[in-house]
């Protein structure tokens, strides 16, 4: 497994407009099938808040659990240290305050990117408690960059548009516009939030070893889908 | 959204009220408010200066500063590019600008049209 290990972002404000991106996905297609058969079933989000995904879900007389643990994450107050003096993130705490939900609630998880750019002291809790909100049978659906990713690999956020169809935006965090030497305006992106790890398949077969099954489903723009099911 | 109209009832955002509201008629709020509100049959605009820690029930309800609590609005919920609502919203109809932050479910009810 690859680590970056970057700073998180510093300005925890809510993402700014951005270009989307087109993108098919097959774990998505097979989630839709399950949608389509069942009724009234509850979905969590784990992404940036999205209108498309609201009304994609609520369409179809489902519930929909918006919950952004990215932004979550930059919370100041998580910030402690390890038994070795080293800054990290109190998962004790995050799990106080985000994911509070009854045990075995949901039908659907959507994580999206989230494994990839969390912080490390927060992945495993956070898979742990995943897995006991999620119904038996529940399927939960992650996506890993490939080994070939960076860590200046831009982390988006992602609208349903269609069955099997993703649009992907990249997550803005703050836009400084400044004034040059010319009198020129130039304006700088932060992302906030950087690749934290690149996963190999043995690493998220480990992440997930409390599930019961796992798929793996490969795309060309090096994206590697997983499907786990409780 | 711009000012309130005239004729509608205000909070202005230096005013802090803690306890129970409620009212027949539309609220433009833009201070802080906890405990509850309900304002059944009329609106509840939470103004870009209003934060709320309260229950509200009213017909609609549009968010365009901070709203901690859980929503019941018998038509409409509109979350402007300035919300942040924590909470679960149950309604008829939604509408999400971009921008807008929420954690918490969303439930959409529909009544039937006799």
């Amino acid at each position: 497994m690859k680590i970056f290990r970057g700073s998180g972002p510093q300005s925890p404000t809510p993402a700014q407009a951005s270009p989307r991106l087109t993108r098919r996905s097959s774990g998505l297609g097979e989630l839709t099938r399950v949608w389509d058969a069942g009724e009234n079933l509850c979905i969590l989000d784990l992404g940036s808040t999205s209108a498309n995904n609201i009304r994609f879900f609520t369409g179809r007389g489902h519930k929909i659990y918006s919950e952004d643990l990215l932004v979550a994450s930059t919370d100041a107050s998580l910030l402690t240290k390890d038994e070795e003096g080293n800054p990290v993130l109190d998962s004790r705490k995050f799990l106080a305050d985000n994911l509070v939900y009854p045990a075995a609630h949901f039908d659907t998880i959507l994580c999206w990117n989230l494994p990839d750019y969390l912080d490390e002291s927060l992945v495993k809790p956070v898979v742990g408690r995943l897995w006991s909100v999620l119904k038996p049978g529940g399927m939960l659906l992650a996506f890993f960059h490939t080994r070939d990713a960076g860590p200046d690999s831009p982390c988006f956020r992602f609208h349903i548009v269609g069955p099997d169809v993703l649009e992907m935006q990249r997550i803005v965090l703050r836009r400084e516009t400044r004034r040059g030497p010319t009198g020129a305006i130039h304006t700088a992106v932060s992302d906030g939030f950087q690749l934290q790890r690149v996963f190999n398949n043995r690493h998220i077969e480990n992440l997930f070893r409390d599930f019961a099954s796992i798929k793996f489903f490969l795309a060309r723009d090096n994206v590697r889908e997983v499907l786990v099911v409780r | 959204m711009s000012a309130p109209s005239v004729g509608l009832a205000q909070i202005g955002k230096s005013v802090v009220i803690k306890g129970e509201l409620s009212g027949s008629e539309d609220l433009y709020l833009d201070g802080q408010v906890e405990g509850s509100i309900a304002l059944k049959g009329n609106s509840l605009t939470v103004g870009p200066n209003g934060s709320v820690r309260a229950s509200v029930e009213a017909k609609g309800v549009v968010v365009q500063g901070k709203l901690e609590g859980n929503v019941q609005a018998s038509d409409r919920v509109e979350l402007r590019k300035s919300a942040v609502v924590t909470g679960d919203i149950a309604t008829q109809r939604i509408s999400i600008e971009e921008g807008a932050y929420l954690k918490g479910k969303v439930d959409i009810h529909r009544t039937e049209v006799k």
